[in-house]
């Protein structure tokens, strides 16, 4: 029995279509636009301005707190407007809009790094090149990593997780990258290991990606810390507290961080993206992305640019087919619908789901017939369906009381809702009131 | 028989002799003080409990009123200076008379002049459709048209307008409690000054996008062109982030500033119609909403 | 014409294909064996009087929707058909239409309409039916057909007695168990359901099918049926190895008496059971226990119905004390 997490999850069809289809290296987009709010926390701080001639790479944005991260150039070009732009948030925030230096080479050239095995840093050069290189949590959460990897006293830490779940439906970019470079990412483990002093690292992979497990223990046999865990296909398995209770059995306290227990969890994308800025010095300004759809021609994995317009990727698979009703960026279960495809790629953007006619429209809400399936699946083991008529009536205290704010917004209780209620509306709408509360309190 | 009667009877009579003096011995035990004084202030105030004043419930209000020394601060909006003179020759305490205010909707993007671009599912509430995204049209400041000011007026003082998709304010019932405001998510709704005919000059538009940007979303939207500014005689319009607005303080009426706005986003209400129409826009004046229509022969008084 | 803008809804974007409408169906499935059985010991009459209870358990819906509450009818949902079956299920063939008739006005406007209808209920609306009518009509609702006789006449007159009313009876005439069981009849009559009694809890085998049929497609889980017979085996078990003369044993008590019926159909309706498992059990536990005791201590030969009853009037209160754990609750950070 593979191990899993030991309450709630369901299984939605996986719809993984890309899983095969090698990372391709997107064309370099004409013009970029790059949001400054692209993590949790703080707005970086725009440095540059109109007109300024940025090379690729270079800081355009600076970190402006201690949450946040510094933002850099994906391309090299000329600054043609600092502009409002709908982001994935759905409003219009700050963006940074670059033209493409079409005679610039370092734009054209495709960056090889050779594998680089030996880490020459030491603990605190690796975690400043971490911060400096704009990098985040690229599962989704756009976490800043360095405020991660600050560890007020690391001995308390006894083991790192790397994250390469992806249990959400149809993305594969997580898939491709420990495929396509598991050499580095077990370097990249390596070094996080040396940067903490830990001793014993799992990669979580669910059992779906059978390949991957294969390669990421062929790429890890010379390391004995390093272990493979493979996982029962279960969402929301991707979630850090239930990967911690699956692998570890460890049970992260309410309200509390992974760090409590004694554990670190990074995506394998982030992994990637510090072995990048460790062992070649290159700064966060692409991703792996998965552009894919039922009715999409061509779905495939891309490397992205951060900043490049949503619709150059889609122009990229064959165009949006007819009948297109919904496009959502991310994951079917916890990604956003987008308002349409000027929105750009941000550091966040694991994927772009295209969604056709028959399965864009929600059904309509019945009553709910008290059936309880949203409480056997939620993992946080909550009551979805007391949460919302909370929410909805207006008794956040008591919803506050029933731990609405331990919710992880995965989406299980309105997948399985039968009489399609939309559970996890309120419950988000009950949060935010209760977050608004609680800082009206302090 | 008899006997069944009597004992029925005696029974009876001691559970309820009983009873009796527990009531008694209870309410004597447990007598809580109340200033009459409170139940006084009470009748007065309006009983709407719409919570306009800040207090939870006129009760609350008037337990206010009663215990704090300096009332001044405390204001019924709803009761307005009326029941607050009232209140003050009760307590033998100063009141502060503040001007009758009325809920005015800052948004003009009716259907027809706003297109629709996405379609929102879900549940119909500004405040959670508000937090997947910045509406159905390409207006992210203006009314999101599903009601949650309607939902909370206590005073059958607002409608949804089916036609227009927004929400429209019954000058004659508001009370200015200010609880449409709070629910806004948008902060379309300002309390503005009632004067004494009720005229009103102000920009029906929040839209902080540069001029085309908005101009293409709505037709009537403010796009900043600072015209009014220009014009006003009494520097009333205050413009920032492409967006005008009108100081309900220092603006003397003068009604020029609603003439040279391109994109008629400035509203007047209860004002008589112009004599001299020099040219109106051969387009369906794009003013929906138009406040003037509620009472158009005979300007509201104070309620 | 067709709307071609982008739909934006908050996520999740993909939905199982469950539905309520899905999940009734599967009830009424679940029923079909029972069904048969039914129609082949009661014969026309069963299928006049399901027939009877099921139209005019719809026809009560959709009237009081369509004209006094003026909402949105949704009798398509099929809640009101299983309302029908399950009432026509607890009810004697022989009862007359006119009763069948006033007990799905009763389960239907009283118990779930004046609620609010589907979802709001408190009490399961068939049983509230079927006690209704079992407390107004005491003499109708306790004559049970033959069995399998006359099944392809209309009259069945003659009365039968149930297998719990025999020992009821017996029992209480100084007789002992040994000499009732000459007249009552065999665990595989009973398994099979040749006996008297209601229209539908006739044949444990067939009702234990259709259990089993919901269990596997996850409409109910194993909570509740389980923990009913099980505690009312043991409960029952302790008295028959006290005084094996003066209590029928477990297997008799679970055979009869509508009792896998009332575990698998009546007690887990979704809407008036408790929604944690732990809540299911306390609540199945209550049950099994009012159960035996009603049977074995009460006036009527048969208690699963009030039983079920009295438990739905306990749901919220289950509901507010058994809170399915929360994760991370109560956990001290474990420092290594």
């Amino acid at each position: 029995m593979l191990k899993t997490f030991p309450k709630g999850g369901i299984h939605p069809a996986e719809n993984k279509i890309t899983s095969s289809k090698a990372i391709r290296r997107m064309p370099v987009p004409k013009v970029v636009y790059v949001p400054i709010a692209q993590h949790i926390g703080i707005p970086s701080e725009i440095v540059v301005d109109r007109k300024d001639k940025v090379e690729i790479g270079q800081i355009i944005a600076k970190s402006g707190g201690y949450v946040s991260s510094n933002i850099h150039a994906p391309v090299a070009g000329t600054v043609t407007k600092l502009d409002m732009m709908v982001d994935t948030s759905g409003y219009k925030k700050q963006c940074i809009v670059i033209r493409t230096d079409q005679k610039n080479e370092s734009n054209f050239e495709t960056p090889e790094f050779p594998l680089k095995k030996e880490i020459t840093m030491d603990q605190k050069d690796i975690l400043q090149h971490i911060t400096d290189s704009g990098i985040v949590g690229l599962g989704g959460a756009t976490f800043p990593s360095h405020v991660k990897l600050d560890l007020k006293n690391d001995n308390l830490i006894d083991c790192l997780i790397i994250n390469g779940v992806e249990c959400e439906p149809y993305l594969t970019a997580d898939h491709r990258l420990m495929l396509e470079k598991a050499d580095e990412i077990v370097v990249g483990i390596q070094i996080l290991m040396h940067a903490l002093h830990i001793q014993r690292a799992v990669i979580g992979i669910e059992n779906n990606k059978r390949d991957a497990v294969e390669v990421l223990k062929k790429a890890a046999q010379d390391d004995d810390r390093i272990k493979v865990a493979a996982l029962q296909v279960k969402y929301p398995q991707g979630s850090e507290k239930q990967l911690i209770k699956a692998i570890l059995k460890r049970e992260v306290p309410k309200g509390g961080l992974p760090m409590d227990v004694g554990v670190i969890v990074h995506n394998v994308g982030t992994i990637f993206a510090i072995y990048q800025a460790v062992q070649h010095d290159r700064p966060l300004i692409e991703r792996v992305v998965t552009v894919t759809g039922k009715k999409i021609e061509n779905p495939s994995n891309f490397w992205v640019k951060i900043g490049t317009p949503i619709k150059d990727l889609v122009e990229e698979v064959g165009g949006i087919p007819e009948g297109t009703r919904k496009i959502v960026n991310g994951g079917p279960m916890m990604g956003k619908a987008i308002k349409n495809t000027d929105v750009p790629i941000t550091k966040g953007t694991s994927g772009i789901l295209v969604i056709s006619e028959e399965e864009a429209s929600r059904k309509e809400s019945k009553n709910c017939i008290r059936c309880s399936n949203c409480v056997f699946v939620c993992p946080m083991g909550l009551e979805p369906h007391l949460l919302m008529n909370l929410s909805e009536k207006g008794f956040y205290e008591r919803a506050k009381a029933e731990d609405i704010m331990t919710c992880i917004e995965c989406g299980s209780c309105s997948y399985v809702c039968p009489s399609h209620r939309p559970l996890l509306d309120y419950i988000r709408f009950g949060k935010n009131i209760v977050k608004k509360l609680e800082a009206a309190q302090n | 028989m008899m006997l069944s009667i009597l004992h029925s009877t005696i029974l009876l009579g001691s559970i309820g002799t009983v009873a009796a003096v527990i009531l008694f011995v209870v309410s004597k035990k447990f007598y809580v003080y109340e200033n009459p004084l409170i139940g006084e202030v009470e009748d007065i105030l309006p009983a709407a409990n719409c919570g306009g004043c800040g207090s939870p419930g006129c009760k609350a209000f008037a337990e206010n009123l009663v215990n704090s020394d300096d009332i001044s601060e405390l204001f019924c909006p709803v009761g307005g200076n009326d029941v607050m003179k009232q209140v003050s020759q009760l307590l033998g305490k100063e009141v502060a008379e503040q001007d009758p205010t009325v809920a005015v909707l800052l948004c003009q993007g009716a259907c027809d002049v706003r297109p629709k671009t996405t379609i929102y599912q879900g549940p119909r509430s500004c405040a959670i459709s508000s937090l997947v995204y910045g509406g159905e049209t390409d207006c992210q400041y203006g009314c999101l048209g599903d009601g949650d000011c309607v939902d909370v007026c206590d005073f059958d003082a607002m409608y949804m307008n089916e036609e227009t998709g927004l929400p429209v304010i019954i000058t004659d019932k508001c009370t200015s409690c200010g609880l449409c405001v709070k629910a806004c998510p948008r902060d379309i709704i300002e309390m503005r000054p009632r004067n004494k005919r009720d005229l009103k000059i102000f920009v029906g538009c929040l839209n902080q996008d540069k001029g085309g940007i908005a101009k293409k979303a709505c037709a009537v939207a403010c796009i900043g062109c600072s015209k009014c500014e220009d014009i006003c005689p009494k520097d009333a319009v205050i413009m920032t982030d492409n967006l005008a607005y009108i100081d309900p303080v220092a603006c003397s009426l003068c009604r020029k500033c609603v003439e040279v706005c391109p994109t008629h986003s400035i509203i007047e209400t209860n004002f008589p119609p112009k004599k001299v129409k020099i040219k109106k826009p051969e387009k369906p004046k794009a003013a929906p909403i138009a406040k003037t229509e509620i009472n158009p022969e005979k300007p509201s008084t104070d309620a | 014409m067709t709307d071609e803008r982008i739909i934006i809804s908050a996520s999740p974007h993909v939905h199982s294909d469950s539905t309520s409408k899905k999940l009734m169906y599967d009830v009424l499935i679940a029923l079909i064996p029972a069904f048969i059985v039914t129609l082949y010991v009661f014969g026309i009459s069963a299928l006049i009087m399901t027939s009877v209870a099921v139209i005019s358990c719809i026809l009560f819906e959709y009237l009081i929707q369509k004209y006094l509450l003026k909402t949105a009818v949704t009798v398509s949902d099929g809640s009101a058909l299983i309302t029908g079956i399950l009432l026509a299920f607890n009810l004697p063939s022989s009862l007359p239409l006119w009763m069948v008739i006033t007990g799905s006005f009763v389960a239907i406007g009283i118990a779930k309409m004046s609620f609010g209808g589907l979802g709001y209920n408190i009490f399961n609306p068939a049983l509230v039916g079927r006690v209704f009518l079992f407390i107004s009509f005491p003499a109708q609702m306790s004559s049970w057909p033959v069995p399998v006789e006359n099944n392809m006449t209309l009259v069945d007159a003659i009365s039968g007695e149930t297998t719990l009313g025999i020992i009821k009876e017996g029992l209480m005439y100084g007789e002992t168990m040994s000499t009732l069981s000459m007249q009552i009849p065999s665990m595989t009559e009973l398994l099979l359901g040749f006996t008297s009694g209601s229209a539908g809890e006739m044949s444990a085998l067939a009702l234990i099918l259709g259990g089993l049929y919901l269990l596997i497609r996850k409409v109910i889980t194993w909570h509740i049926p389980i923990t009913i017979l099980v505690t009312m085996a043991v409960f029952t078990g302790i008295f028959w190895l006290v005084d094996p003369e003066q209590y029928a044993n477990p297997l008799i008590h679970i055979l009869s008496g509508g009792a896998v019926l009332g575990a698998f159909y009546m007690a887990t309706d979704l809407v008036t059971s408790p929604m944690t498992k732990k809540g299911m059990i306390i609540f199945a536990v209550g049950i099994a226990v009012i159960t035996v005791v009603i049977r074995l201590f009460g006036a009527y030969p048969e208690g699963i119905s009030f039983a079920i009853l009295i438990m739905n009037a306990f749901v919220p209160l289950i509901n507010s004390y058994f809170k399915p754990r929360r994760f991370g609750n109560k956990i001290k950070a474990k420092i290594v």
